[in-house]
C-alpha cells in the first residue's frame, strides 16, 4: 500500500463533503487526511484527500468520485511535483528549567510559539507530514499535553493552475 | 451558470427519440438549442406544488405511481387538475418497480412519488433496484418542512442521506425557485449517459411557497460529461484484435439495450460471424432463435455459452460489467482471454477483469464504429473450428429437464409452454429465484424490451408490479409477470391497483410452497436441511392464491396438470378486460440446471446434478 494525494475540485454545495467521504468508506477506503476549503472561484471548493491504497483500486476510487455529478475534477499530486503542508499545534510541558531547550527545538524546526503558560508552551509547526513526525519525537521527551493536527492541503509546483483547465468549465 | 455540452443534450434527445417519442426530450434538447418541443414560457407567478406539477407536464411525463401523504399533500392538488396521469398504488415499493417496469419497456424516465419519512424509505428497495440495474427512474418525494428538517419531526427521515450509495444522483430541493431547473436536472441525469435512478426531496413549505415558473431551464451540471463517443483508436486497436482472434466471443450486457443498440449488435454479429451471449440484463437484445446465439452465461448458463467465454481467446464485452453471477470464481474467469471492454461508465471498465482495450462510449456508437472498422476486413473473418467446437456443445448439451418422478408439474414446462402461446411480442416480468432463471432459458426472446427482471439487487416482489408499469408503457402488448409463490407475497397487493385502474396484466405464479432458490442450495449445499424455506402455499393452501386473485379484483385460475396448461393459459390470454392470476402447483424439486455453484470456476459448471459436461481433449 502507498500514499497517495488527491485534490477534489467540487461545487461548493451542501452535502458535497459527504457525497466524496462516503464514497470511500463505501468501497472500503481509509481516509488517512481529508481537508477542504474554497479555492479562488467561490463556486468551487477543493477537497485533500489523503488515502492508502494500491493503484488499481485507487483507480476504481478515482473513477467512482468522477462519476459524482458535484465533482468537477480530480488530480493526484506527487510529493515531488507539488508542496504538501500539515498544519501542527502542540501544548509541551515548558518548566523554567527546561523551556529553553524546548525553544531551541522550536527554532531549530522553524515552528512558533503562539501561546505561553507558566509551565506549557503552545507550538504551531506547518511542514510535511515527516517534519512534524520528527518535531514530535523531538518534543516528546518533554511531554506533549495536547496536539492537534490538520489534514493536509497541497499545491502543484510550477505556474499551472489546475482550475484553469478548460475540462473545469466554471465560467460564471 | 455551465450547461452540459450539446453532445450530452443530444444523447437525451437521441434516446427519447429511439424510445418512440419524436418530442420527448424537448426540455433537454430545450435547454441547450432555445426550445424544441416545448415552448418557451414567461415567468408566471404560483406555487412550488404547482411548478412541479408544470415542469412534469413541461417533461412530457404520462404516468407517476406513487401514494399521497402529509408532506407530499400540496403537490398531489395541483396534480388533480393536470393532464399527467397519476396511478395510485398500494405500497410506494410498488409504486417505485412500476415506474421501473414502465422505463424498461419503454426507454423512458419511470416516475415514483411518496411523501417523507415511511412513504419515502419504502421507495429505497426499487430505487436500489433501478441503481443496480441502471433503469432511469425519478422519485419524488415530500420533505418535512424546511424548519424542521433535523428536529426529528413526525414523518422525517433524511431520505437524500439514506440514498446517497444508490442513486445516480439526489436532490433536496431549498427553493421554489430551483424546481423546474431540478426537475430538468433530475430527468437529464437519469436518462442519459449511464442511466440511473435521481431523487428529487422537496420540503413541505417549498410546495406551498410562492415562486415563478419560466421554461426551460437551464440545465447546470458543470461535473456531468459523459463520454458517448468512443475514442478512434481503441475502435483501431479493437478491430486489430478481432481480425486476429481465433476464438472471439460478443458478450452482450443491458447496456446495448438502454443503448438501443440492437440492430447494430445484429449487424455487427452477422457482419463478423463471432457467436453471441447475451446477460440476464440483456436478453431480447439479440434474437434467440438466431444461429449465432448461444445464450445466457453465468450461474445458469447455458453450458456452450459459459464454455465459449471459458476457452475464448478475446472477449468483446458491450455494455456488461463482468458480474460475479457471470464470471464465477474471478481468478479462473476465462484465463486465455483477452479483453475488450465498452462500456459507457468508465469506471465499469477494468473493475472486475483487466481490459486490454478499454472503450468508453455508447453502446451504439461503440457499434456502429467497429462496424465500420471491421467492414474492410469481414470476407476475412471466419471462425470453424471455433463454431465447430460450439455447435458441438450445443448438440450434447441443451436446455432442457427432466420430468419430476412424482409426477408433479414441471415448472419449466409451464414456463415453456407459456412462452411458445404468448409469443415473442408479449413481455415477461420475473421475479427472484428458480422461476426467473427459468423463464431466462425456457421462453425465447426475439425483441428488446421484451423481458424484464431484477438482475443486480435481485429483488424479491419485483415482477407484479413492474408488470404493471409495463402494461402501462405498452397497453397494446399481452404483459405476464412469471412469478414464485414466494414473490408473490411480498407485492401481489398492486393487483388491486392493476383491477381499480384498468391494467388488465397476467400472472403466472409458479407456485412450489417454497422459497424455491433457497431451498434448492439446501438441496445442494446444506445435506437437505429445509431450514425456513417451506411457505405452506402447498400444504395448507394458505394463501388460497385464487381466492386472493379474486379478492383483489382479478381472475383466478388454477392448473395442477400437464394436460391443463395450455387450455390454463390460453384461458387466461382471451381475457382482457382484468388483470388474471394463474396458481400453477408445480413440484417442490425441481432445481435449475445447468449451475456454476457460487464462488467456484465456471470449468465446475454442473450440467445437471452429478453431470458434469464431458469436454473434448480438442475442445480444451
Amino acid at each position: 500500500m502507498s500514499k497517495h494525494t488527491l485534490s477534489v475540485l467540487v461545487e461548493n454545495k451542501p452535502g458535497v463533503l459527504a457525497r466524496v467521504a462516503g464514497l470511500f468508506s463505501r468501497r472500503g477506503f481509509n481516509i488517512d487526511s481529508l481537508a477542504v476549503g474554497e479555492t479562488e472561484h467561490p463556486e468551487v471548493s477543493r477537497i485533500t484527500v489523503v488515502v492508502n491504497a494500491e493503484d488499481s483500486p485507487l483507480e476504481q476510487v478515482t473513477k467512482q468520485l468522477n462519476k459524482l455529478v458535484n465533482v468537477l475534477k480530480i488530480v493526484e499530486l506527487e510529493p515531488a511535483t507539488s508542496v504538501q503542508r500539515e498544519l501542527l499545534l502542540v501544548k509541551v510541558r515548558a518548566d523554567r528549567p527546561i523551556r529553553s531547550q524546548v525553544l531551541e527545538t522550536v527554532q531549530l524546526f522553524r515552528a512558533r510559539v503562539v501561546d505561553v503558560a507558566a509551565d506549557a508552551l503552545t507550538i504551531e509547526a506547518t511542514g510535511t507530514a515527516e517534519k512534524l513526525d520528527a518535531l514530535l519525537r523531538d518534543l516528546e521527551p518533554y511531554g506533549i499535553k495536547e496536539m492537534v493536527q490538520s489534514g493536509m492541503v497541497a499545491i502543484g509546483r510550477g505556474s499551472r493552475a489546475i482550475t484553469a483547465s478548460p475540462a473545469l468549465r466554471v465560467a460564471a | 451558470m455551465t450547461r452540459p455540452s450539446p453532445e450530452t443534450l443530444a444523447h437525451a434527445l437521441e434516446r427519447q427519440r429511439a424510445a418512440g417519442k419524436a418530442s420527448g426530450a424537448g426540455v433537454h434538447g430545450g435547454a441547450a438549442s432555445g426550445g424544441a418541443a416545448t415552448e418557451p414560457s414567461p415567468p408566471a407567478v404560483l406555487t412550488g406544488a404547482q411548478s412541479l406539477v408544470k415542469s412534469l407536464e413541461a417533461l412530457e411525463v404520462e404516468v407517476i405511481f406513487g401514494i399521497p401523504g402529509g408532506a407530499v399533500l400540496p403537490a398531489y392538488d395541483p396534480l388533480f387538475d393536470s393532464k399527467v396521469r397519476h396511478i395510485l398504488v398500494r405500497h410506494e415499493q410498488g409504486a417505485g418497480h412500476a415506474a421501473t417496469g414502465y422505463a424498461q419497456a419503454s426507454g423512458k424516465v419511470g416516475v415514483c412519488m411518496a411523501t417523507s419519512g415511511p412513504g419515502a424509505t419504502n421507495l429505497v428497495t426499487p430505487i436500489a433496484d433501478a441503481y443496480m440495474d441502471s433503469v432511469p427512474l425519478v422519485a419524488i418525494t415530500g420533505q418535512v418542512p424546511s424548519s424542521s428538517i433535523g428536529s426529528d419531526a413526525f414523518q422525517e427521515a433524511d431520505i437524500q442521506g439514506i440514498t446517497l450509495p444508490i442513486t445516480k444522483h439526489n436532490f433536496l430541493v431549498r427553493s421554489g425557485n430551483d424546481i423546474p431547473r431540478t426537475l430538468a436536472e433530475a430527468f437529464h441525469l437519469a436518462s442519459t449517459g449511464r442511466p440511473g435512478p435521481v431523487l428529487v426531496d422537496i420540503p413541505k413549505d417549498v410546495l406551498q411557497s410562492q415562486t415563478t415558473f419560466s421554461w426551460p431551464p437551464t440545465l447546470d451540471l458543470p461535473g456531468y460529461r459523459p463520454t458517448l463517443h468512443p475514442h478512434g483508436k481503441q475502435i483501431r486497436e479493437a478491430a486489430r484484435l478481432i481480425q486476429a482472434a481465433k476464438r472471439p466471443v460478443l458478450y452482450v450486457g443491458g447496456g446495448v439495450l438502454k443503448a438501443q443498440a440492437t440492430p447494430a449488435l445484429l449487424e455487427l454479429a452477422e457482419l463478423t460471424g463471432i457467436p453471441v451471449l447475451t446477460t440476464l440484463m440483456a436478453r431480447g437484445a439479440f434474437p434467440d432463435s438466431h444461429a449465432q446465439h448461444l445464450g445466457m452465461p453465468g450461474m445458469h448458463g447455458s453450458v456452450p455459452a459459459v464454455y465459449a467465454l471459458q476457452r475464448s481467446d478475446l472477449l468483446i464485452a458491450l455494455g456488461a460489467r463482468f458480474d460475479d453471477r457471470v464470471t464465477g470464481k474471478l481468478d479462473s474467469f476465462a484465463p486465455d482471454a483477452q479483453v475488450i471492454h465498452a462500456d459507457i461508465d468508465p469506471a465499469e471498465i477494468g473493475k472486475n477483469r483487466h481490459a486490454d482495450v478499454p472503450i468508453v462510449g455508447d453502446a451504439r456508437h461503440v457499434i456502429e464504429e467497429l462496424i465500420t472498422a471491421l467492414r474492410p476486413a469481414a470476407n476475412d473473418l471466419a471462425f470453424p473450428e471455433w463454431w465447430q467446437t460450439l455447435n458441438g456443445l450445443r448438440e450434447r448439451y441443451p436446455m432442457g429437464w427432466e420430468d419430476p418422478v412424482d409426477g408433479t408439474l414441471a415448472p419449466q414446462f409451464v414456463i415453456k409452454r407459456l412462452g411458445e402461446i404468448a409469443g415473442p411480442d408479449a413481455i415477461y416480468c420475473a421475479g427472484v429465484g428458480q422461476h426467473q432463471m427459468w423463464a431466462s432459458q425456457f421462453i425465447k426472446y426475439e425483441k428488446p424490451g421484451t423481458w424484464l427482471n431484477s438482475g443486480g439487487l435481485g429483488t424479491m416482489g419485483y415482477a407484479v408490479p413492474a408488470a404493471m408499469g409495463a402494461k402501462v408503457a405498452k397497453p397494446e402488448a399481452v404483459v405476464w409477470a412469471v412469478d414464485g409463490d414466494g414473490c408473490f407475497q411480498m407485492t401481489n397487493q398492486e393487483l388491486a391497483t392493476c383491477a381499480l385502474e384498468g391494467i388488465p396484466i397476467k400472472v403466472a405464479v409458479i407456485n412450489n410452497g417454497n422459497l424455491g432458490m433457497v431451498r434448492q442450495w439446501q438441496t445442494l449445499f446444506y445435506n437437505e436441511r429445509y431450514s425456513n424455506t417451506d411457505l405452506g402455499t402447498h400444504k395448507h393452501r394458505i394463501p388460497d392464491f385464487v381466492k386472493l386473485a379474486e379478492a383483489l379484483g382479478c381472475i383466478g385460475l388454477r392448473c395442477e396438470s400437464t394436460a391443463d396448461v395450455e387450455k390454463v393459459i390460453e384461458q387466461a390470454m382471451s381475457i382482457n378486460d382484468a388483470p388474471v392470476v394463474i396458481d400453477f402447483v408445480v413440484g417442490k424439486d425441481a432445481m435449475v440446471w445447468p449451475m456454476v455453484a457460487a464462488g467456484t470456476s465456471n470449468d465446475e459448471i454442473m450440467f445437471a446434478r452429478g453431470v458434469r459436461p464431458v469436454f473434448d481433449e480438442d475442445d480444451i
